[in-house]
């Protein structure tokens, strides 16, 4: 535990006491006087796999906190399963965390296709499906869904952000949009075009999508570059990222190329892809990116490094998905600590719905994450920042956008 | 025109990723008389071999060298030891053997080497010829054709070479003449890994190392057998850089296809030519003896 | 299971009697314990273990149907992911778009894969053995693309896929949701079984494993191999399309993701496990692709996948035919420990 967010914590309690102090020991099922247990579906196989990461750093995590002492005196049990990214597996598994290995909540999952499989479900049995690992705007919707709650800013608010910018500063723009084609990317363009407006019709000038089983986007890029467009919004998976930076270069093509975050590491697309490539790519940042040498002195990457050399030592410390994974198990420790001795599903939700100004180290300066009974975004905020050849230069100020709430 | 043009030379350069990946499958089909749908994991892995070498420092043509005679090596073991004892069993027997081991290869592939894209090297030198086609792309397609004219001479005019087709086309009698055709299987099943091990490491810095870099490719190496002929090198070769290039302008200039549903194109390539001639465009008909 | 001997062209004496019963009467006996065990299961199991077990079910439906095809006519499929999701896809748009009854649904989406499998019979005629692995292969790999296509979108729901919800049990019966749907299951399970069962002993399932055998010969004998291979690529897309219905509804939601490639090496390798050609060995199929990846994770997270594979390689080593393979060991020393005793005595 780090100072940052040791202070943050203190912060957090402060205003958010009410719930803290119930009677000691109230539990559901997955909770008791030593134990949380806490459930998890990640894709450890099939086409998704890079994601898996992202569970094994959670699980490191935990690790760290159980041997630190655990929350309030209870260890984390994290049960985490493999859904191969497939919706009727997640449904099987989900099913097995909550009615067999009877888990207090499923914490992060991963994926839009497997979350929508059991959101119903989850909802109708009330366990909090908490933090998943996806940005479409749908696990934010309290009236409906109560036990579910997404993390990330999510990739509507982000296609609004680009839009936005691109008004402001290219108001003649011609926009070319090669997308994944999935919810994912479609998301993303129904944000940029919301975020456009009445302009979305005139400025956008031409649409792709690939599948993921495709072996290259070279076409797609072609047809894209030969409509005139100036600008380029990349929403693709880190793998067609890379190919798309080094196709434009290679086509002479010199767009201004927006990049979605999924796919901003400089780790795993931006160097594969050649890093001259891609100079002057803007894309915009929540976490700090490990690699930035901007960092290398900050307290809280060297409290992330340490921890990831002690407790993941296999992770690969420059994608974004391990700091990804870190940031998003502290703010479930943060939640689980509000909880205090009331450990029930119902106040577990509660208090991750009451989680003020929290900020976590490899955030952004200044990007807190903030959620309340209306408001289940728990990170709304995000920085522009432009691409210098080896590593991103943030800059402008820390932009929220409002999608969906 | 300028589009046309930019859509054919890319259609080429990803035709040259297939005709590597057919060539592989005309190969295998030649020694065996059947399709591997492990080929792709084969190769994938065996590129992953290569990124190791290079990654501690080996030069690149050293490690290319070592690469296919690991491949080789690799697809002989894989012979004698898998599917050796299984050259009795049925046909649906063989297929599942596939099947695990293409669930071994891509998962170990993972396990060892995580499934986050790597860059691979290329031996050619960065840049390309006018935007149309990048050096590394060129190149490949020569070494494509390199390997199709190596196949050729050995089919052609080497003992070996005949002796493979003839212990493919008819194992009793070859087996009569002397030849000894297990032997030849995992000569086959050898020579098949090394070529797709040299697709791999051709199609890598292109696509992207990673352990399901093949699922797609190999479904479209498939498809250019097929188109070409599935007995036919030539053939194939030639299907694979048609399959690119009509790929291409079928997503480009017929707006319901579009970028949408170019699998589809493959599937219905696949269908299509097997319909109207099943030997292939470039193939021989063969006459099954009842 | 007379299928069993049928299949085998072994004889067996129907008359011969062991421990006092007929083979035919082992057989009724035999049967009778496991239906009588599959009614109690779901009272003795908790719901999880219960819905567990229905997807076991639902996935011997559909290996079934592959059975039909590649067991009894000697087609390959390895795109029968599609005709699932076909099913899936009927029963899905048909309870949400236009509100129909959810067990309306089972049989119209059976029908629906009936005329996508007799559809798709035509190109297979043309294409012997692997040429056919190789086609229906690109089946399963363009069905998930397929299915996201932008123009159907308004009735498939696109990548969003369609969420449903299953009716719990009618009548006030005593049942939860599981349960009562397990019993669905479990119901057209039988009768698809049945079905088989009987489509196989007709006069048309000889036709059709006389086709497997020989099809030059079949045809010499007048039967009409064009016809009835299609037919049969229908009867099999039927039933698996029946288990893809069956599956929408017990999951709850259908996706494109949900109908990949893997779907179809599944169906391949629970019928090659449970033993090609034989019926019954449908459901150890079925249980063996749903239990066997959990338990190779249960093992190992990151190397579940080449367990799975390496399970695989070993039951074609070593159980070649399958688990049809083991019961008809186990039937013959049994009855042979049995002649030992008799013998003795």
């Amino acid at each position: 535990m780090n100072r940052r967010t040791a202070l943050a914590l203190l912060t957090a309690a402060s205003l958010s006491l009410p719930a803290a102090a119930v009677a000691a020991g109230k539990y559901d099922d997955g909770a008791s006087d030593t134990e949380i247990k806490i459930g998890n579906t990640n894709p450890y196989s099939g086409p998704a796999s890079a994601y898996g990461q992202i569970g094994k750093t959670i699980a490191a995590y935990f690790n760290k906190v159980n041997e630190e002492g655990g929350i309030n005196g209870r260890k984390i049990n994290f049960v985490s399963l493999d859904d191969g990214y497939s919706p009727p597996k997640t449904k099987e598994q989900f099913r097995k965390l909550v009615e067999s290995e009877k888990v207090l909540a499923i914490f992060q999952s991963l994926g839009t296709p497997t979350n929508s499989a059991v959101h119903a479900y989850m909802n109708r049995e009330k366990v909090p499906q908490l933090f998943v690992a996806t940005g479409a705007t749908k696990w934010g919707d309290p009236e409906n869904f109560p036990w579910t709650m997404g993390w990330q800013p999510n990739y509507q608010t982000e296609g609004r952000i680009y839009a936005a910018y691109i008004k402001k500063n290219m108001p003649n723009a011609k926009i070319a949009i090669l997308y994944q084609n999935d919810d994912y990317g479609k998301d993303y363009v129904k944000g940029m075009k919301d975020g456009l407006g009445s302009m979305a019709g005139k400025m956008i000038v031409a649409e792709e999508s690939y599948e993921t089983t495709e072996p290259t986007i070279d076409s797609q890029i072609i047809k894209l570059k030969s409509s005139g467009a100036d600008v380029f919004f990349n929403v693709t998976t880190p793998k067609f990222a890379a190919q798309a930076i080094r196709k434009i270069a290679e086509l002479g093509w010199k767009p201004t190329h927006f990049l979605n975050n999924v796919s901003n590491s400089v780790g795993s697309v931006m160097n594969p892809a050649g890093a001259d490539n891609g100079v002057g790519i803007i894309s915009t940042f929540y976490t700090k990116d490990p690699t930035d040498p901007q960092w290398k002195d900050d307290a809280a990457y060297k409290t992330w490094s340490a921890f990831m050399d002690k407790y993941y030592p296999d992770g690969d410390k420059k994608s974004s998905f391990t700091v990804y994974g870190y940031s998003v198990a502290q703010t479930m420790v943060q939640a689980l600590k509000q909880c205090g001795d009331d450990l029930t599903r119902a106040n577990l939700m509660k208090q991750a719905a009451s989680i003020k100004d929290l900020e976590l180290g490899m955030l952004l300066p200044g990007i807190k994450v903030n959620t309340g009974p209306k408001d289940f975004f728990p990170i709304e905020q995000m920085q522009l920042a432009k691409f210098n050849g080896t590593s991103w230069e943030l800059f402008g100020e820390i932009l929220s956008g409002e999608a969906g709430s | 025109m300028e589009l046309f043009l930019s859509q054919v030379f890319s259609g080429l350069a990803t035709g040259a990723i297939y005709a590597a990946v057919a060539l592989a499958v005309v190969m295998i089909f030649l020694a065996i008389d059947h399709f591997n749908f492990a080929q792709g994991e084969m190769a994938m892995f065996s590129t992953f071999v290569c990124w190791a070498m290079l990654d501690a420092g080996v030069p690149y043509w050293l490690a290319f060298v070592l690469t296919i005679v690991f491949a080789f090596g690799f697809g002989v073991v894989v012979e004698r030891v898998l599917f050796r004892p299984l050259h009795a069993a049925p046909v649906l027997s063989h297929i599942i053997a596939f099947l695990g081991l293409f669930f071994i290869l891509n998962n170990g592939a993972g396990w060892v080497w995580d499934f986050t894209i790597k860059p691979m090297a290329s031996p050619f030198p960065e840049g390309s010829f006018g935007g149309l086609m990048s050096y590394h792309q060129v190149g490949m397609v020569g070494v494509v054709l390199l390997m199709l004219a190596l196949l050729y001479l050995f089919f052609r005019f080497t003992s070996v070479g005949l002796a493979m087709r003839a212990a493919a086309q008819n194992p009793d009698s070859a087996r009569l003449c002397g030849i000894p055709v297990g032997w030849m299987i995992a000569l086959g099943w050898g020579m098949a890994s090394a070529i797709g091990a040299v697709g791999g490491m051709l199609i890598a810095p292109v696509v992207f190392l990673e352990p399901n870099m093949m699922l797609g490719i190999l479904l479209y190496g498939f498809a250019a057998a097929i188109v070409g002929g599935i007995t036919n090198p030539a053939g194939a070769v030639a299907g694979g850089f048609m399959v690119g290039v009509l790929e291409n302008l079928v997503g480009t200039y017929i707006p319901f296809v579009g970028s949408e549903l170019k699998l589809t194109v493959a599937l219905v390539l696949i269908i299509g030519v097997l319909m109207v001639k099943p030997s292939g465009l470039f193939g021989r008909t063969t006459v099954t003896r009842v | 299971m007379a299928a069993e001997s049928e299949a085998t062209g072994r004889a067996v004496d129907p008359m011969r009697r062991i421990a006092g019963l007929t083979a035919g009467g082992w057989r009724l006996a035999i049967s009778a314990v496991l239906l009588l065990a599959a009614v109690a299961l779901p009272f003795g199991l908790g719901s999880f273990e219960t819905f567990q077990i229905t997807l076991v079910l639902i996935y011997a439906i559909a290996i079934l149907g592959l059975n039909i095809l590649t067991g009894f006519n000697g087609q390959f499929s390895l795109g029968h992911s599609a005709f699932f999701a076909i099913g899936a896809y009927t029963a899905a748009i048909m309870i949400e778009r236009f509100g129909v009854s959810s067990y309306l649904t089972i049989p119209v989406a059976g029908l629906f894969g009936f005329a996508a499998g007799f559809l798709f019979g035509f190109p297979a005629l043309r294409l012997s053995g692997l040429y056919l692995a190789l086609a229906t292969f690109a089946l399963s790999v363009a069905t998930p693309q397929l299915l996201k296509y932008n123009h159907f979108e308004d009735f498939t729901g696109g990548v969003q896929g369609i969420n449903l919800l299953k009716d719990s049990a009618p009548f006030d019966l005593p049942l939860s949701v599981d349960q009562w749907w397990y019993f669905v299951t479990l119901a057209v399970a039988l009768f698809c079984f049945w079905m088989a069962h009987n489509l196989i002993r007709s006069r048309t399932g000889r036709a059709i494993m006389a086709i497997r055998d020989n099809p030059i010969a079949a045809a010499t004998m007048g039967v009409n191999t064009a016809l009835y291979k299609t037919l049969t690529f229908g009867v099999s897309a039927l039933l698996t399309a029946v288990a893809g219905a069956l599956s929408a509804i017990v999951v709850e939601y259908v996706a494109p993701d949900s109908f990949t490639f893997l779907l179809s090496v599944y169906f391949l390798i629970g019928l090659v496990v449970g033993g090609v050609g034989w019926i019954p060995g449908a459901v150890i199929g079925g249980a063996f692709v749903l239990y066997v990846p959990n338990l190779a994770e249960g093992i190992s997270t990151g190397l579940a996948g080449v367990l799975f594979g390496v399970i695989i390689l070993l039951v074609i080593y070593l159980m070649p035919s399958g688990a049809s393979g083991l019961v008809r060991l186990a039937v013959t020393h049994l009855q042979r420990r049995f002649d030992q005793d008799n013998n003795k005595a």
